[in-house]
């Protein structure tokens, strides 16, 4: 067993220990690495029908603020996005930036669509980074505008393709959302926060709820009859056949998000305005190319190869490194993330992983390795 | 023919002067689904707590230790192609190579079936 005397428990931690989770400490936390399942189950289920992850490790707060634009001003500071634009109701996937652009954290930000709560946006972060995205947002955030933590919120994540169906027989509210909107609801007369997204690459929600309403709330949807639990194991391999970055393997604080080939997230006029931390070698990498490029990587044998892999050409030349690599169980072969230099980056380029000392044959794949399903218009 | 376990969780089933090795139904419950089996050559002389084959679930490589000193006669080649197997028969179809014992005072250091359930137990 591992030992867990350390590791803190969300509310839904006498549920995963019912449910006979393998649980492990992960960002602090005890949570379900797999149930007895299995992650190969765990994940197909969730592809094909609909999975219930407990992601209440990762931090939830509120940048509280005087007026919408100025509270979204004060985040683009720090992040290359924009947020002054962003509609009521919509959210953005962005990054946090430190001096030199490096990615200190990989984030999502909502701007509520209650107007009485204009001037607050609401942030979810990573488990394992929110002490340390709380400290630098605190130093960062000017004088008016404010960081509340969120530490007694629980956030359940239903993701998967019937994720609608089962969610929608208690929220009213969900089945009307687009991908990357949030809404306020009630389900079985507790207030929650409903968000259409999640990490699989598949339709589904995030739900956010008091602490104390997370196990009821986590037993209805399990009693629905689409929905199985699911656990960290699948969560990442679900990620990873979607083309998506796990922060502190994929990201870290000396990549910024041009290597990263997040280019998405930087919307034109930031571009423009280039008045982000690192803008300097952001923008240059997005013009010119960065130096390293994150990658998808199929592997042609049956062996995986693992985060920390060496990537070489086929002259044994070290090109990159793999930051992400395992099994995918929906393609049922390996599948890998990684960094390279750009002249090896285009599709289908033909390279090798070594492993136990032993060159894997590879090539270069398009992300997502697993198209996505998000539902645009519901 | 007898049956020792290794602390490593691994089986060997003796049969005179040759061993059949493999992993323990506990060990392949905590590995979970097994998608890969990397096996040592034939003819590989093997030291005893010497990294002889890998096996990669979804998520994880582990190592499957020599429990015994002794060279490689034989591997189980259907594990390259069905590695589920480790999974559904651990120890019985799923073996994973078979070895020339070197030295048989070395079975000694190993568990019996009844000290190895009690090993488990302490375990689970």
């Amino acid at each position: 067993m591992a030992d867990l005397s350390e590791a803190r428990k969300t509310p839904l931690f006498a549920l995963h220990e019912e449910l006979g989770g393998s649980l492990v400490d992960f960002a602090g936390y005890a949570l379900p690495v797999r149930y007895p399942a299995g992650i190969m189950a765990e994940h197909i289920h969730c592809r094909d029908s609909a999975a219930l992850f407990d992601v209440s490790h990762m931090g939830q707060a509120l940048l509280v603020g005087p007026d919408h634009v100025t509270t979204a001003k004060a985040l683009e500071a720090i992040t290359p996005s924009t947020f002054s634009k962003l509609a009521p109701g919509r959210m953005r996937y962005s990054v946090l930036l430190n001096d030199k652009g490096g990615i200190i954290d990989d984030f999502i930000v909502t701007r509520p669509e209650d107007p009485t709560l204009d001037g607050t946006l609401m942030l979810v972060v990573n488990g394992a980074c929110k002490e340390k995205d709380y400290a630098f947002l605190s130093a960062k955030l000017p004088e008016g505008i404010s960081l509340k933590r969120l530490d007694d919120k629980a956030l359940i994540a239903l993701q998967g393709p019937k994720a609608v169906d089962a969610l929608s027989r208690h929220a009213a509210r969900a089945e009307g959302l687009s991908f990357m909107s949030h809404t306020p609801d009630v389900i079985n007369g507790v207030a929650v926060g409903i968000s259409r997204c999640g990490y699989t690459g598949e339709d589904g929600f995030e739900i956010s709820c008091n602490a104390g309403d997370a196990e009821a709330l986590a037993r209805l949807l399990l009693a629905e009859p689409e929905v199985e639990p699911a656990g960290l194991g699948a969560r990442d391999s679900l990620r990873l056949e979607s083309g998506l970055c796990l922060y502190g393997h994929d990201l870290d604080e000396d990549t910024d998000p041009a290597e990263a080939n997040l280019g998405w997230a930087i919307q034109k006029s930031r571009r423009e305005d280039g008045a982000f931390p690192g803008a300097d070698r952001i923008l240059k990498g997005l013009q010119d190319g960065p130096e390293r490029i994150r990658v998808g990587i199929r592997l042609l044998g049956k062996a995986p190869a693992r985060e920390g892999a060496e990537i070489q050409d086929q002259d044994g030349n070290v090109i990159g490194q793999v930051t992400s690599g395992g099994f995918a169980p929906t393609l049922q072969i390996p599948i890998a993330m990684g960094y390279v230099v750009p002249a090896f980056a285009d599709i289908g380029t033909k390279i090798n992983l070594v492993v136990r000392k032993r060159a894997l044959e590879a090539e270069i794949a398009s992300m997502p390795f697993v198209p996505q399903r998000y539902v645009r218009k519901p | 023919m007898t049956t020792y376990y290794s602390e490593d969780h691994e089986w060997v089933e003796v049969n005179g002067k040759f061993a059949t090795v493999g992993i323990t139904d506990f060990a392949q419950k905590q590995l979970g689904d097994v998608v890969f089996v990397e096996l040592p050559e034939v003819g590989r002389e093997l030291e005893k707590g010497e990294e002889a084959a890998v096996v990669e679930s979804v998520k994880a490589a582990s190592e499957v230790y020599s429990p015994i000193d002794g060279e490689v006669t034989e591997v189980n080649e259907t594990l390259e192609d069905e590695p589920a197997l480790v999974n559904s028969d651990a120890e019985s179809d799923a073996w994973f190579f078979k070895i020339k014992i070197a030295d048989k005072s070395q079975l000694d250091d190993l568990m019996n079936e009844e000290d190895y359930k009690a090993f488990v137990a302490e375990q689970e």
